[in-house]
């Protein structure tokens, strides 16, 4: 069974994918508590299936960009999770969870923006069922566009993205789908932070 | 060591070091810890986005460090601790995940325990069980404290604080004002054996006859650090140069006095005959012998763990865990939370 999990926004979502479909779904009723919310719903979506950790034969999880404390949860677990089970584990970038979803509502050309929180956007851009840019943390003055742009950070800037839509946070069952059906790039489980401490930029 | 002592393995990542300890009952079998105190020193202190990436990157191949030495497979654990708190909340979050994900992974019950309580029981590996009741006196760069234990897993109790800044801190402040590297406790120690301690008279806080009456054993490190800055800046503006060695000296000496003073006279007035020493500053050779010294006199006897043992690792989070197995004690449940403000009397989070 695949378990995945992504914690790079204000939610956390988690689904278990049995081969065939999604068997279990788990999303988090409170927003910023990862560290509370993940475990309590791997634990969840294994009960769900009847499943146990011994069932699991791989993890994938979303490697951001998202605020750092979250992200780290779900790196930490994935990649914790996996070495003691001696299973592999995927990446994927959290913004290509949410543009699978987006194409399978219909759309071709988009983009993807998700809350950076200072004022700014994560943004990547689509085509052709492709990632054809980004990920780019960017302020949404910069990036102000009349086409249409996916995601909570497209909805928390109307000025700057009138023709924007939802979904608003990735779902993990989507994430199944993209690592089963490889729709974008697997990646090593490595955080996209795309920011370097704050310590390091006052210093240089 | 018998096979059905309980296997635990325990995380620490409270500050900047990633910690990974493994004990079977009292013994210690493994202590593997990853530190980005380098990363840190060109800041002069820890960067907590720096210590929590560090964390991230170091948790897998610290464990598996950590089962290599023991000469275990991780499927061997009978159960995990990690440090709940108190810390820095987005370095605590990551071991407090990783924790969540070996239980999960393994099957196997989460003790989600206090940092500072962790200190005490980890001389458990070196001087077998503690003597109950025990007065703790835990001092490093996070903690000042003055602690009663009745019972490391389940009671203990606060006597005294800092009530600014934590006597590591203090180290590491004056260090910087003499020029000395970070993290400033090793090198101040290295140094002040070359110095004359009495040769410079500086301020013992909160040991006035009024400050007593309010803050028996509580400790203030901030204005002996101001009195040393006030000293450096005035010598050097003499033109004279800086007795470096005579200044570390009498600064440790001050700290040491009065962390020794109000150690023991906490044991006194408790009528507790054993201290134990624990955090990184147990580590200075000063306040070893003093405390050593004076209790002596006393009648009280001292514990102090080696200094390996003394600072922050993950030795001292197993064998707490390992206390708590065998006292039978509830785990924590999955959805325990990374608690940066842990209060000491809270040694078990359920
Ligand atoms: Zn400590």
């Amino acid at each position: 069974m695949l378990l995945a999990f992504d914690t790079a926004t204000p939610h956390v979502t988690v689904a278990l994918h049995d081969g065939d479909r999604v068997v279990a779904e788990y999303a988090s009723s409170e927003a910023m508590r990862h560290g509370e919310m993940l475990a309590p719903g791997i634990a969840d979506v294994l009960a769900q299936a009847g499943a146990t950790s011994r069932d699991v034969s791989a993890v994938a999880v979303g490697v951001g960009p998202g605020p750092f404390t979250g992200l780290r949860v779900g790196l930490v677990t994935a990649r914790t999770m996996a070495f003691a089970l001696g299973i592999p584990v995927y990446g994927v970038c959290t913004l290509d969870i949410l543009a699978a979803e987006a194409m399978d509502a219909g759309h071709d050309e988009f983009s993807i923006a998700t809350d950076a929180r200072r004022k700014e956007v994560y943004l990547a851009s689509y085509a052709s069922r492709q990632r054809i840019g980004g990920p780019d943390v960017v302020k949404p003055a910069e990036a102000a566009t009349d086409a249409l742009v996916i995601g909570r950070g497209a909805l928390l800037y109307p000025e700057a993205f009138p023709n924007s839509a939802g979904p608003e946070h990735p779902d993990a069952a989507v994430l199944c789908d993209v690592v089963v059906r490889e729709r974008f790039a697997l990646l090593d489980p490595e955080p996209l932070y795309l920011r370097r401490p704050d310590a390091i930029e006052r210093a240089s | 060591m018998s096979a059905h002592e309980p296997l635990v393995l325990g995380i620490e990542t409270s500050c900047d070091e990633t910690g990974i300890g493994i004990v079977r009952g009292h013994t210690l079998l493994a202590d593997a810890v990853a530190s980005s105190v380098e990363e840190h020193a060109r800041f002069g202190g820890v960067v907590p986005e720096v210590a929590s990436r560090a964390h991230l990157e170091a948790m897998v191949p610290t464990i598996e460090r950590a089962c290599e030495t023991a000469g275990i497979a991780l499927t061997d654990v009978d159960a995990i601790s990690v440090t709940s708190g108190p810390g820095l909340a987005g370095a605590l979050l990551v071991g407090v995940a990783a924790a969540k994900s070996l239980a999960i992974a393994l099957e196997k019950p989460l003790y989600g325990i206090n940092h500072l309580a962790a200190h005490v029981a980890v001389d458990q590996l070196e001087h077998g069980p503690l003597p109950d009741p025990c007065l703790a006196l835990l001092v490093s760069g996070g903690h000042s404290s003055i602690l009663r234990v009745d019972d490391v897993t389940d009671t203990v109790t606060p006597l005294g604080a800092t009530i600014d800044d934590a006597a590591g801190e203090a180290f590491d402040k004056v260090a910087r004002l003499l020029g000395l590297p970070f993290p400033g406790g090793p090198h101040i120690d290295r140094v002040a054996r070359e110095g004359d301690s009495v040769s410079i008279d500086f301020p013992r806080g909160l040991t006035s006859k009024r400050d007593l009456e309010r803050h028996r054993f509580d400790f203030s490190f901030s204005g002996l650090k101001t009195a040393v800055a006030r000293w450096v800046e005035a010598k050097a503006a003499s033109g004279e140069p800086v007795p470096v060695a005579d200044v570390a000296a009498a600064f440790q000496e001050a700290v040491v006095d009065v962390l020794v003073r109000k150690a023991l006279d906490a044991a006194a007035t408790e009528g507790i005959e054993d201290i134990l020493i624990g955090g990184g500053v147990a580590a200075n050779s000063r306040l070893r012998y003093v405390a050593e010294e004076r209790a002596t006199k006393l009648g009280i006897r001292v514990r102090v763990p080696r200094p390996g043992l003394c600072t922050d690792n993950g030795a001292m989070v197993a064998a707490l865990g390992a206390e708590m197995v065998a006292r039978g004690r509830r785990p924590s449940p999955l959805d325990l939370p990374a608690d940066s403000s842990m209060p000491v009397e809270l040694v078990l989070n359920v």
